[in-house]
């Protein structure tokens, strides 16, 4: 087969054309190469994983062999913590103005605000969407009584010792005695929410009458709370 | 099942399933068709009517739930609404327009609750109501035109 001169003589006659040709293809690939190595970081989400629902809460008889009532106290509470810190709980005792929400505790979407009475803002209030009821067809929760928890139980990024004392102090707790306390915790009606919650929302582990069992049994021992690692590093 | 409605000061029957949104019974049944559907999750306001004054998401209202007179846009009037209505037109707030029923009625509701909303007052009622066009600054100015031209 005949070469082709013709084209070698180009490249011959134009040394610094062709130069120029070998930097601007060198360049497109370095840049390409620099520009993969470098590619922006892509967010990882993590996939939304459907959280376990607990059937039920170890009951009372299971702390029966603690050996005093402020031990048995404590763990009591500790199991009844199971319900106070899930999600479907805290959600709603949020620290500051804006509620969380979901298993994964994000922040409340549509940006809402707890207003001057918990029932959010004026004109856009909790019951703008929350009904009376939960609502299936579009997943948006609700109960007759649907509002954020007071600032002053605030009960996110506190510990299960810190919330315990927080719930016994009358100043914070919307003044209720230890037997009001037993009531709103097996009783009432946006409490036992937790455990009807609709949607793809996982309810709060056990059932509200074994809760209630061992609030009353916590009260019943002495209502002791759990101690913090921060305090029992000072002692 | 028969339910009988207050709608914008008229009583209509329908018959619908009790878990109809309220939505589906104004658009469906009743042809009132300026209440839009946006996302029907209570997420974006484009669907928002007021039952007895106060705004509600019709998207997640059932009609079995459904506790009093309904005013959607259609029939949305008095002072506050007519000073909205002149200076949504004067701003020309709406670009395409889908969401501006929702916007309007939240905004009703927020003038008729703070005559005179400050910034804060807006952001913390119309955050439930998104516009694609991102008329939001618009939607902000009209919103205080409208409050001083109504007296409040």
């Amino acid at each position: 087969m005949a070469r082709e001169p013709g084209r070698r003589n180009v490249l011959r006659r134009h040394p610094i054309l062709s130069g120029l040709a070998v930097l601007i293809v060198g360049f497109v690939a370095w840049s390409s190469v620099n520009s993969y190595l470098h590619r922006p970081e892509h967010e990882n989400i993590a996939p939304v994983e459907a959280t376990p629902a607990i059937a039920h809460l170890q009951p009372v008889a299971a702390f029966a062999s603690l050996p005093d009532d402020a031990s048995r106290s404590v763990a009591l509470f500790n199991e009844a913590g199971r319900v106070i810190q899930h999600p479907r709980c805290m959600n709603c005792h949020p620290v500051g103005d804006r509620p969380t929400q979901g298993d994964r505790m994000t922040p409340h979407e549509p940006w809402v605000t707890r207003g001057s009475d918990g029932n959010g803002a004026p004109g856009l209030e909790c019951k703008t969407c929350h009904g009376f009821s939960n609502f299936e067809p579009s997943g948006v929760p609700g109960d007759p009584h649907w509002a954020l928890a007071p600032a002053s139980m605030a009960w996110q990024g506190k510990t299960l010792g810190e919330i315990c004392r927080q719930i016994k102090d009358r100043t914070r707790n919307g003044d209720r005695n230890l037997n009001d306390l037993v009531h709103h915790m097996a009783e009432d009606g946006l409490v036992g929410w937790a455990w009807n919650p609709g949607g793809d929302r996982t309810p709060a582990p056990g059932t509200q009458e074994e809760f209630g069992a061992l609030i009353r049994a916590w009260v019943e021992t002495g209502a002791e709370c759990p101690a913090d690692a921060s305090a029992a590093l000072r002692r | 099942m028969r339910y009988t409605l207050n709608i914008n000061g008229a009583s209509h029957g329908v018959d619908a399933e009790p878990d109809m949104p309220l939505l589906w019974v104004l658009r469906d049944f009743l042809g009132l068709t300026g209440t839009k559907y946006g996302c029907g999750v209570a997420q974006c306001g484009a669907c928002t009517v007021h039952v007895d004054g106060e705004p509600r998401r019709s998207c997640s209202l059932p009609i079995s739930a459904l506790d009093g007179a309904v005013t959607t846009i259609e029939g949305a009037s008095g002072p506050v609404a007519e000073a909205l209505q002149a200076a949504w037109v004067a701003r020309d707030v709406p670009q395409c327009g889908f969401c501006q029923s929702g916007q309007l009625m939240s905004a009703i509701a927020l003038i008729n609750a703070v005559p005179r909303p400050d910034d804060d007052d807006i952001n913390a009622a119309m955050n439930g109501n998104i516009c694609r066009c991102g008329t939001y600054m618009r939607i902000r100015a009209a919103i205080k035109d409208a409050a001083a031209a109504a007296g409040g």
